[in-house]
């Protein structure tokens, strides 16, 4: 008997079907982009080449999807076994987040009918750091599905399956690791090449690797966090806070080094100053680092660390954090040079709304059919 | 003991990063043979036969202004207008050349970069430099619209086609693309053919930039003689007062240089250049990704370590569990 069983409840819920609504809406302007072409939908533009849809769905959405990552360090790599329970829920979430953020990325793509052209050898730029983040997603998203694969195999009743796989799943653990920390500190370096349009506050060229694959996997951390929490209230499940609290430690240590690191590089490099220019950057920035700032202080006492709330708003905090520090650098202080601006249009909005509504829907119907969540009563 | 592996691994790592780091990568040299225009603001008179002709030898249509076309309104660079002519105007606009109450042209279109970061970008190779013009051209059937160049481009100069279903990046290929090749037939650019003053000039970058040089050494007010049309072999010159030139030529070095070069009388920022310094984006971009990624040297080690451990802890945890 697995130590991890479906959850016995029906498929078909009220939010479900209001999930349901938004992914039929979104999938309508979708259609439309692709029968009227991008300009129909978006407020893309010369000076925005990259809207909602690239640094949502692709580098926020990715980034959101860190969870399976964060944890495979944790159990894997630093052999804390007893985070093991957290485990598959988050592979799943990992797998849904970056199947569609790589379906995002397909449906940005101008000329998606070539996008196999990535693949070919013969093609291959391998200056491109766009190249290394498409080619590292594209193999994570199999190396994610292989490693979740087990709650199918147990499902189907698999066993001969299931045995093989185990044998050698440890090598599809160690790739589980190496591609994120890849592809992730990647999508920071893709900063570098846009220069002067990134703000100088985001702008850290050479430690922008270090700073994306830090704040993913804060980011990761935080999500397993609250993907705990909220299933303990949403199914009305056991509270997992005593595992959580564990988790929390290795959240000051990440943010605390971030944070160290971030204001390390302005100081040194003399951009002290933008930091009070009172513009937008600046406003952004005291956003930004507040968000990081409140969950190092809330996780830094050791009680509160054991409150299920305070774990909770520490999460969230995180998130909104590592999410603001991405679209801060790729869109909001973006600036391509006098004369282009850019706002999301609504049906750009409905389009990422949808893929977040069947990213949900799926999870929820995952959870219900597969054995994913652990055992609340140990059998 | 575990956790110590896993450092010493890690460790292991970073000596093998801060030891086989690949050299820094630094500005590319131009192409040997580099062909390239200069732009002379101060000659140019905003007539815009550069923007007809363009459209002409490129087959595009006329931007219209509301309903009719006139003439072509293009107003900026877009999927229909690779070349444009934009103004400059200050105070009272009176004065040519003059930054206060003044006005000036100012040419738009594909600089055609020594050090492009659109090349350094595109993980499809769909935009190359060639190796001998330093010409930056656009292979569509490679491209697959990522607009990863557009972020990459200092001077925002490839146009994504966002209202055609089935759109694809427009950029000056300097009259060059399969089915144009006008400088492998030994002509010249449709812009500097069809430019009345010598204000868009043709010819290799090492002549344009001798000839830039020669421009900010005359004295204002004395009389120089121009060309016209290619500067090693022009068609025609005609006599002009020097305007105050700004010691400046743009694209000598300007992140790395660019085979089309900019000389003018009012400062490059008020004429809409960006701020760029002489270091390429490209190749900061190119040193980090070579660094971490050289012969897949590190991720190789990285998985060798992580596989090492991963597999250790996987076997304890079978023995604890049976």
């Amino acid at each position: 008997m697995s130590e991890h069983q479906p959850l016995k409840r029906p498929i078909i819920t009220l939010p479900f079907i209001v999930l349901s609504v938004i992914a039929l809406v979104g999938l309508y302007f979708l259609a439309l982009r692709f029968v009227n072409g991008m300009g129909f939908v978006t407020n893309l533009n010369s000076g925005y080449a990259w809207g909602l849809w690239v640094v949502y769905d692709v580098i926020v959405g990715t980034a959101l999807a860190c969870g399976g990552y964060a944890l495979a360090i944790t159990v894997y790599v630093m052999n804390k076994g007893k985070y093991h329970p957290l485990i598959r829920p988050a592979l799943l979430a990992s797998l849904l987040g970056y199947a569609l953020g790589g379906l995002g990325a397909f449906i940005d793509m101008g000329r998606w009918w070539q996008f196999y052209n990535i693949f070919l050898p013969w093609h291959m730029n391998f200056n491109s750091v766009m190249l290394e983040v498409g080619l590292c997603v594209a193999t994570y998203i199999l190396v994610l599905f292989i490693e979740f694969s087990p709650a199918f195999l147990e499902k189907i009743g698999a066993k001969g399956l299931l045995k093989s796989l185990n044998k050698v799943l440890f090598l599809f653990i160690a790739l589980g690791v190496l591609l994120p920390t890849m592809h992730q500190s990647s999508l920071g370096t893709m900063l570098i090449a846009m220069g002067y349009k990134v703000h100088p506050l985001w702008q850290t060229l050479h430690i922008q690797p270090l700073l994306a694959v830090l704040t993913a996997l804060t980011m990761g951390f935080a999500v397993v966090v609250f993907e705990a929490s909220f299933s303990a209230v949403g199914f009305r499940r056991p509270s997992e806070t005593p595992l959580l609290a564990g988790l929390g430690k290795a959240i000051v240590g990440l943010l605390g080094a971030y944070l160290i690191i971030r204001f390390a590089e302005i100081i040194l490099q003399g951009k002290l100053g933008l930091i009070f220019a009172g513009d937008l950057g600046s406003l952004m920035f005291f956003l930004e680092t507040a968000l990081f700032a409140f969950p190092l202080l809330v996780l830094l006492s050791p009680q509160r660390r054991q409150s299920g709330p305070y774990l909770l708003y520490a999460a969230v905090s995180m998130l909104l954090a590592g999410a603001l520090y991405r679209f801060n650098a790729f869109l909001i202080t973006y600036d391509p040079g006098p004369g282009y601006s850019y706002f999301p249009s609504v049906s750009e909005i409905m389009v990422t709304a949808g893929i977040v509504a069947i990213e949900i829907m799926a999870y929820l119907v995952v959870v219900k059919m597969f054995p994913v969540l652990h055992n609340a009563d140990p059998a | 003991m575990k956790r110590r592996d896993f450092l010493k691994a890690s460790l292991g790592g970073t000596a093998a990063l801060l030891g086989s780091s690949a050299e820094a990568r630094g500005n590319l040299e131009p192409a040997e043979e580099a062909i390239g225009m200069l732009f002379d603001s101060t000659l140019c008179i905003g007539c815009k036969a550069c923007v007809s002709k363009c459209k002409e030898v490129n087959d595009m249509p006329p931007v219209p202004m509301g309903d009719e076309t006139q003439y072509d309104a293009a107003l900026d660079l877009s999927p229909k207008t690779l070349n444009v002519i934009k103004v400059y105007t200050a105070g009272e606009g009176t004065h040519k050349d003059q930054t206060e109450d003044g006005f000036a042209f100012e040419k738009r279109s594909c600089m055609h970069c020594v050090d492009p970061g659109c090349v350094s970008v595109c993980p499809v190779t769909a935009l190359t430099r060639h190796p001998k013009t330093g010409i930056v051209a656009y292979n569509a059937d490679a491209c697959i619209g990522c607009r990863t160049c557009m972020t990459g481009c200092p001077y925002n100069v490839p146009q994504f086609d966002y209202d055609n279903p089935f759109g694809e990046i427009h950029k000056c290929q300097m009259c060059n693309q399969a089915g144009v090749e006008r400088i492998d037939n030994g002509m010249m650019t449709g812009c500097a053919e069809a430019c009345p003053t010598g204000a868009t000039l043709f010819g290799t970058r090492k002549a344009l930039l001798e000839e830039a040089q020669r421009r900010m050494t005359l004295k204002p007010g004395e009389i120089y003689n121009y060309p016209r049309g290619d500067v090693r072999n022009p068609d025609s010159h005609h006599e002009k007062a020097v305007p105050e030139y700004k010691q400046h030529i743009w694209g000598e070095k300007e992140a790395g240089g660019t085979n089309v070069l900019h000389i003018s009388a009012v400062p490059f920022d008020k004429l809409g250049m960006p701020p760029l310094g002489e270091r390429s984006y490209a190749s900061i971009s190119e040193t980090v990704q070579h660094t971490l990624y050289q012969y897949l040297a590190l991720p190789a080690i990285a998985l060798a370590g992580l596989t090492y451990v991963v597999r250790r802890n996987n076997n304890d945890d079978d023995e604890g569990e049976s």
